[in-house]
């Protein structure tokens, strides 16, 4: 899923643009899987798959792949359909330095959830 | 061609609140059993503008909705910025009682959403003899918090964006794009520290648990309904507050947030207007 990300992200010029004042690089953690995504400037510059030596990341978002899973559904399920709705019920772990996460919070979300466009029904 | 023109109406009272003058900005529509509609924390009562536009309302109750002070077009009272806003319980209360007063209603029907809903318990637990019923939607006697209110209000967070982006989660995925965006205007445009203040009330101040179980639905019918999608009043915590006030009604509603009357307004109507029938056929 994520993988995708450049393309989903980068062709949609209206995502492009609300996150246009970001450049960072985050980690995601798909059960043991992790992967570092770098964004420049609204567009995702790449997406690396782990498992990495010493990587370098602003914040990480980790959850189980089942978590993901039903989050990436095209419509997902109440309380797997947000990353805060993650969190409160302890799905998600949101880690390091959230100002760059919280400054760009429609972006963000909206990247996250931009596999959900890939059309999973379940 | 004539212009379309809602049939709303807006204007402005003033009232003395904690000892001080304010200017609160309200709007009506319909005619019949009053309908005070409350808004959700951070926003304002053009959350209420469809259901205030819908007939099968209109034609029996008059709907009326006022902006809190320091939200929408009620100014903060003077000398604000001198002080922090912090919304309590006392003050929530004492706001909707002096309007229902002002504006001489007779035993109105409030609804309130989200801190709204949650104060209509208050009104419940203290004042039920003065209300025709009390509808809360995403109503519950406390919720678990499920992030840091500090970034809110700081400098270096764009606020009515981050605000948004918070409470963008709690809308339904089938809520129509028109309409989420809409909704998540409102509160990107709330004054700095507003929507921090109404949590004030929702997190610390407003804990009702242990108290509502003294609810007595005979002398004032009591209605509860949630959005199956909103997990900062989840279903469960509404189901738990119900299962204490015997008499109490429940109804979770599908494809639904924390936002019901204007992220879906046509969804929400399948579950409003019968529960305005049931009030006015008991009215």
């Amino acid at each position: 899923m994520l993988e995708r990300l450049p393309e989903l992200v980068n062709g949609d010029p209206v995502l492009v643009r609300r996150g246009r004042f970001l450049s960072t690089r985050f980690l995601v953690g798909v059960g043991e899987t992790e992967y570092l995504v770098d964004i420049r400037e609204g567009r995702i510059e790449r997406v690396e798959r782990g498992p990495f030596v010493m990587p370098s990341w602003r914040f990480a978002l980790r959850g189980s792949a089942e978590a993901w899973r039903k989050f990436w559904q095209a419509v997902p399920p109440p309380g797997h359909h947000d990353l805060f709705a993650l969190s409160k019920r302890g799905l998600l772990a949101i880690e390091g330095d959230l100002h760059p996460l919280m400054a760009n919070l429609l972006y963000l979300k909206d990247v996250l959830a931009a596999p959900r466009r890939l059309g999973a029904r379940s | 061609m004539a212009a379309a023109i809602d049939p709303i109406v807006g204007r402005y009272v003033h009232m003395t609140l904690g000892g001080r003058a304010h200017r609160i900005y309200f709007e009506e529509a319909g005619q019949g059993i009053p309908l005070v509609c409350l808004h959700t924390a951070g926003a304002d009562g053009r959350q209420f503008r469809h259901l205030m536009v819908d007939r099968a309302v209109t034609d029996h109750y008059r709907v009326l909705t006022f902006d809190m002070p320091w939200h929408g077009k009620s100014t903060p009272p003077d000398g604000w910025e001198r002080g922090e806003y912090r919304l309590t319980t006392a003050a929530y209360t004492e706001m909707i009682r002096a309007f229902c007063t002002a504006l001489e209603l007779e035993k109105p029907v409030v609804l309130g959403c989200s801190i709204g809903g949650r104060i209509v318990l208050n009104l419940a637990i203290a004042h039920a003899r003065e209300f025709r019923a009390l509808i809360g939607l995403e109503a519950a006697d406390f919720q678990t918090p499920w992030y840091d209110l500090d970034w809110l209000h700081r400098p270096d967070v764009n606020g009515g964006e981050v605000c948004a982006g918070l409470v963008s989660g709690l809308l339904a995925p089938q809520s129509p794009a028109v309409a989420r965006w809409e909704t998540l205007w409102m509160y990107m445009q709330g004054g700095p520290g507003v929507f921090k203040g109404d949590l004030h009330f929702y997190r610390v101040d407003g804990d009702l648990r242990g108290k509502v179980g003294t609810i007595d639905t005979k002398a004032c019918p009591l209605y509860l309904l949630t959005g199956e999608y909103d997990y900062s009043c989840s279903p469960e915590d509404t189901q738990r507050t119900a299962a204490q006030i015997p008499g109490a009604e429940v109804v979770v509603m599908n494809e639904l947030g924390h936002f019901p009357m204007s992220e879906n307004p046509e969804q929400f109507r399948r579950y409003i207007l019968p529960v305005l029938e049931r009030i006015r056929a008991q009215s």
